[in-house]
């Protein structure tokens, strides 16, 4: 149940690479678990752009369990000589689809489209293999966001936390006032983004990637990691006790309606506030999650490309690839689904102060080595030993019995035994 | 049937005959609650949800939720509801079931009044199979399913339900058989019946019973399969259990719960209906096929 | 077709037509047989050989020996899986059993409503937990479902959390696992008691038996057969609880309702760790042969000449 949230597939097959001028039609089968509200505006979004261009948009949505289901359907049909035209894949799973061979290379769209110079590098690096494109970045989200009610901090008479230990001041105002101090859903991905949130907010960036991306033993053994553990235990006394297997955007929804003071999830969650008929800044306040302000996680989605046999099909693949990376696409799909475009240059307008806020935040943080690639959502690792961390931090934050020290010590063996 | 003592109806026997409905009627209210929940649910406004409890009656009794859940409830780009996927679920089951069942009835055949050496060995080794956990065999599955060409089609489907169906089909009618005085098949072969013919004489006309009961038991099975169904049913083909799944993890805010039991419910109507029409001939079945294990 | 002629007229004429007589049964299990070699000893050989490989993403071919075993044995993980298993299987198992020849013996007490009652506790076998399992994640949660209903009425410390606490979450899924299975029990019972001879009670009777003491002697007993399919049909459902886990509680909270299945299917699809879930299907499978081989042996063996 990890990356519920953002993540839509949609597989194109587009008709020509090389000029608009798509007469032929294709289909494209797209692979995706964009199904809740904001999501599927925004792979409807998708869909028309291709139809426009003549070719037909064929939907295989799989939902539920942040992918879990759509992954397990990828593979099979994969293994069956079957795959979609384009799958919702992310991160470091691209690599090993590539390494497969199963995708197809799509660096004669790129060089049409500029696509060295559009994006910036720790996008195109992830959508690379050997140096060839196989996948099509959709979205930059920023994980690290504190979502907060202003309102209920009005009636508690407190102020947004800055940081974690005045996230504890503040919770605990909240909670004497009546209100839940954070809403949160008790399954693992959840569990485990607020958990890197902590992590990059006391760690800093470099312990960040030392622990995550690198997975070096001493930073995972230290006594700093202890801390981190212990102030992540410390904010279960400000969940309620329902939170157990509850979806993240019911947990938006409590924040939205007044019951809770704040979440710690990614830009996605703007969507929910959205549509629930809130304005950034004024019904509520997105602010980095407690000392994370010049730090950015970032979780890009993006659409692999696997290889077809039938060439208009392939054609209508190219014109998909094509597509999700034009400005037009780029602008509304990003405004419905929260997250901010990931090429450069595209014009602000219509986006929110919260967005706005992103942007700024990824390009500062990349020029300070700030931007760092979110755990929980599989930027920074394999989804083994993405798992293993998850295993050792939900059942640290879920079973009283475990101390910090050992639940330091489970950590370290985990990753080790899953490398 | 097993009597009561009926010689004296003194105040200990209606003593006893009110503990033994008082336990029977308090253990129905147990099985029904989850169903009045949904069905009450379903019927709700979702304000009434968020006002009322779990069992509290609907203050204003609505049926959008029905019929959004049947035609019209997103999930993806498709609004559909999961009405379109009802079919492709009967589809899929009703061959399934009928191969099943058939393949089922002559291998119990074969096992009870045709033994050979290694029939035994052979039963064993197929009610093992039972216990296989359908997550192991994905992957191999999807393999063989694409060498033959069926991935992502319906035939595929009802392949895969009837290669793990078989094993329950042939241990329901070998029971049943096993009990059929094998006298019987002897005389016919004397007479100079063969094989097909006795089967299709002497045996099948009294499987009515066990027929139920195995019919019974893999449309239940079948039509609430959720694992084939979405790993080897593709966008078109998805059987109703896929779609329902869809839908209920597909959320914008708030969860539709009432729309989601509709959809649950009409997901479960056909099963159910089965159960409540040929619950009689079910428990007949059995009592006609589980005398001997 | 030849197999339809009269035999006298094959064993007079003593060749083809009697041995194509010998060899129809053969042949018409034959294409079950090849299914099951295939689908069922076929693929589980190919996860015994997985579970030997480091295969991660999807197979590979690169032996590692016991390595995917050992690091099992480590998985703190693993091991409440398989301990939740044993917890789950047993308690679900032996609560059906006992709630099915119970409620079948209060049925079987002539009531006249008999048929509607036995509809009510037959039908949760109808409907998957794909269905149910949101109605009872419901129900069970604190915030909105029993516990608020009792608080609500009144009772403001009735406590019902179990799906929250780890320690007791496994027990919501027994709840919710006896209650769809308990019913079906319940008509088997119920069938094998109406196949039960008559003439044996009344003897029993004659003798001055008490009701209690015959069924506990003699009615229950000779229930034996159902319990053995009984048995058989509930391990199935214990062993292979996916849906369950998977809509009611995902697996948590933390890990603690983690079970074989939903481990293996974990490691296998979404860990990307192809050989470890090979191992604990391997695993599983082992633990079915050691429970199951000797009942299966001891029942069939009994019942060898029908």
């Amino acid at each position: 149940m990890k990356n519920f949230k953002k993540y839509l597939a949609p597989i194109v097959l587009s008709c020509a690479t090389a000029t608009a001028t798509s007469v032929q039609a294709g289909e494209v089968e797209v692979l995706h678990w964009w199904t809740s509200g904001g999501e599927a505006a925004s792979v409807a979004v998708l869909k028309d752009l291709l139809e426009k261009q003549g070719h037909s948009w064929k939907d295989f949505a799989v939902a539920g369990g942040g992918g879990e289901s759509a992954m397990t359907v990828l593979k099979s049909r994969a293994v069956s000589g079957n795959p979609p035209a384009a799958a919702q894949i992310k991160g470091l799973d691209i690599q090993e689809w590539a390494d497969l061979g199963l995708l197809t290379n799509l660096d004669p769209v790129a060089k049409q489209g500029n696509w060295d110079n559009l994006l910036p590098k720790v996008v195109s690096d992830v959508m690379k293999s050997d140096g060839h494109y196989v996948a099509v970045p959709v979205n930059v989200h920023r994980v690290n966001w504190l979502w907060a009610n202003p309102e209920v901090f009005k009636k508690a008479g407190v102020g947004i936390p800055n940081s974690w230990e005045e996230f504890s001041t503040a919770a605990d105002a909240i909670q004497k006032a009546g209100f839940i101090p954070l809403a949160h859903g008790g399954q693992a991905w959840q569990d485990a983004t607020l958990f890197e949130a902590v992590a990059l907010g006391m760690g800093g960036s470099d312990f960040y990637r030392k622990a995550f991306v690198t997975h070096d033993m001493d930073t995972l053994k230290s006594p700093k990691m202890v801390d981190i553990f212990k102030t992540f235990k410390g904010l279960r006394k400000y969940i309620d006790k329902d939170s157990a297997g509850r979806d993240w955007n019911i947990a938006t929804n409590m924040v939205i309606n007044g019951k809770a003071a704040m979440q710690v999830m990614g830009d996605w969650a703007k969507g929910e506030f959205v549509a629930a008929g809130k304005k950034a800044g004024v019904d509520f306040a997105c602010l980095p999650a407690p000392g994370t302000s010049g730090q950015y996680t970032f979780n890009i989605d993006s659409f692999a490309m696997f290889k077809l046999n039938d060439a208009e099909n392939a054609k209508a693949q190219n014109a998909l690839a094509k597509t999700i990376m034009e400005p037009a696409f780029q602008e509304t799909f990003n405004l419905n689904k929260g997250s901010i475009p990931v090429r450069s240059g595209m014009s602000r307008e219509k986006f929110d102060s919260c967005a706005d806020a992103s942007m700024d935040a990824f390009n500062a943080a990349a020029a300070t080595g700030d931007l760092v690639p979110s755990m929980a959502h599989g930027m920074s690792t394999t989804s083994y030993i993405q798992g293993a961390i998850y295993d050792v931090v939900t059942n640290f934050f879920n079973d009283d019995s475990l101390s910090a020290e050992d639940a330091v010590n489970r950590l370290a063996q985990a990753v080790k035994a899953a490398m | 049937m097993v009597n009561t003592h009926m010689a004296q109806r003194s105040w200990g026997f209606w003593i006893n005959r009110g503990i033994i409905h008082a336990l029977l009627i308090a253990a129905a209210l147990f099985y029904l609650l989850p169903l009045v929940v949904m069905l009450l649910t379903s019927f709700k406004t979702m304000g009434d949800i968020r006002a009322g409890n779990l069992i509290s009656l609907p203050a204003e009794f609505v049926i959008e939720p029905w019929i959004k859940a049947w035609s019209s409830a997103c999930t993806g780009v498709k609004c559909e509801g999961v009405g379109s996927y009802f079919f492709n679920s009967v589809q899929i089951v009703v061959p399934a079931v009928l191969i099943s069942t058939a393949v089922g009835a002559i291998n119990g055949y074969v096992l009870t009044k045709w033994r050979f050496r290694g029939s035994e060995l052979f039963f064993g080794l197929l009610l093992f199979g039972c216990f296989i956990p359908f997550q192991v065999v994905l992957l191999p599955m999807a393999q063989t399913l694409g060498w033959l060409g069926l991935a992502n089609t319906t035939a595929g489907l009802v392949l895969v339900h009837v290669a793990y169906g078989v094993a329950f089909t042939t241990l329901f009618f070998r029971n049943f058989y096993v009990n059929i005085p094998s006298e019987l098949v002897k005389a016919a072969q004397l007479d100079g019946a063969g094989f097909f013919r006795i089967f299709w004489r002497i045996l099948l006309p009294i499987s009515g019973p066990i027929i139920v009961v195995t019919i019974i038991w893999q449309t239940t099975q079948i039509w609430n399969d959720f694992l084939f169904g979405v790993v080897y049913g593709s966008g078109d083909t998805q059987p109703i259990t896929v779609a329902l799944n869809n839908l209920v993890n597909t959320s914008t805010g708030i969860k539709e719960y009432n729309v989601h039991m509709a959809a649950a419910i009409i997901a479960g109507l056909p099963t159910l209906l089965v159960y409540v029409l040929a619950g009689k001939y079910f428990v007949r079945g059995l009592t006609a096929g589980s005398v001997k294990g | 077709m030849s197999a339809e002629e009269p035999l006298q007229a094959a064993k007079q004429s003593g060749g083809l037509l009697q041995r194509m007589e010998h060899w129809i049964p053969k042949m018409v299990v034959a294409p079950t047989f090849i299914m099951m070699l295939v689908f069922i000893y076929g693929y589980i050989i190919w996860t015994g050989v997985l579970s030997a490989t480091n295969s991660r993403f999807l197979p590979s071919y690169s032996f590692v020996g016991g390595l995917q075993y050992e690091k099992l044995f480590d998985n703190p993980r693993w091991e409440t899986a398989y301990t939740n298993l044993g917890l789950f299987g047993g308690l679900f198992i032996l609560i059906c059993l006992i709630i099915g020849v119970m409620m079948a013996i209060l049925l079987d007490q002539k009531i006249r409503r008999e048929g509607v009652l036995r509809t009510i506790y037959l039908y949760p076998m109808a409907l998957s937990f794909i269905v149910t399992g949101t109605a009872w994640k419901w129900m069970l949660n604190p915030g909105l479902g029993l516990e608020k209903l009792v608080r609500d009425m009144g009772f403001e410390n009735f406590s019902f959390d179990w799906i929250v606490d780890p320690d007791m979450a496994i027990y919501t899924l027994v709840i919710a696992a006896v209650w769809q299975s308990s019913g079906f029990v319940m008509a088997m019972f119920l069938a094998g008691l109406r196949g039960i001879d008559n003439s044996i009670i009344q003897a029993a009777q004659m003798d001055g038996a008490s009701m209690p003491r015959i069924y506990w002697r003699i009615i229950v007993p000779s229930l034996r057969p159902v319990f053995f399919s009984a048995f058989i049909i509930l391990s199935h459902i214990a062993i292979k609880s996916f849906d369950l886990v998977m809509a009611m509680t995902g697996g948590g909270p933390g890990y603690a309702t983690d079970l074989p299945a939903t481990f293996m299917y974990a490691h296998s699809f979404t860990r990307s760790s192809i050989g470890l879930g090979a191992a604990s299907a391997m695993l599983m499978l082992g633990g079915v042969l050691a429970i199951l081989i000797p009942y299966l042996y001891s029942e069939l063996r009994g019942t060898r000449n029908g």
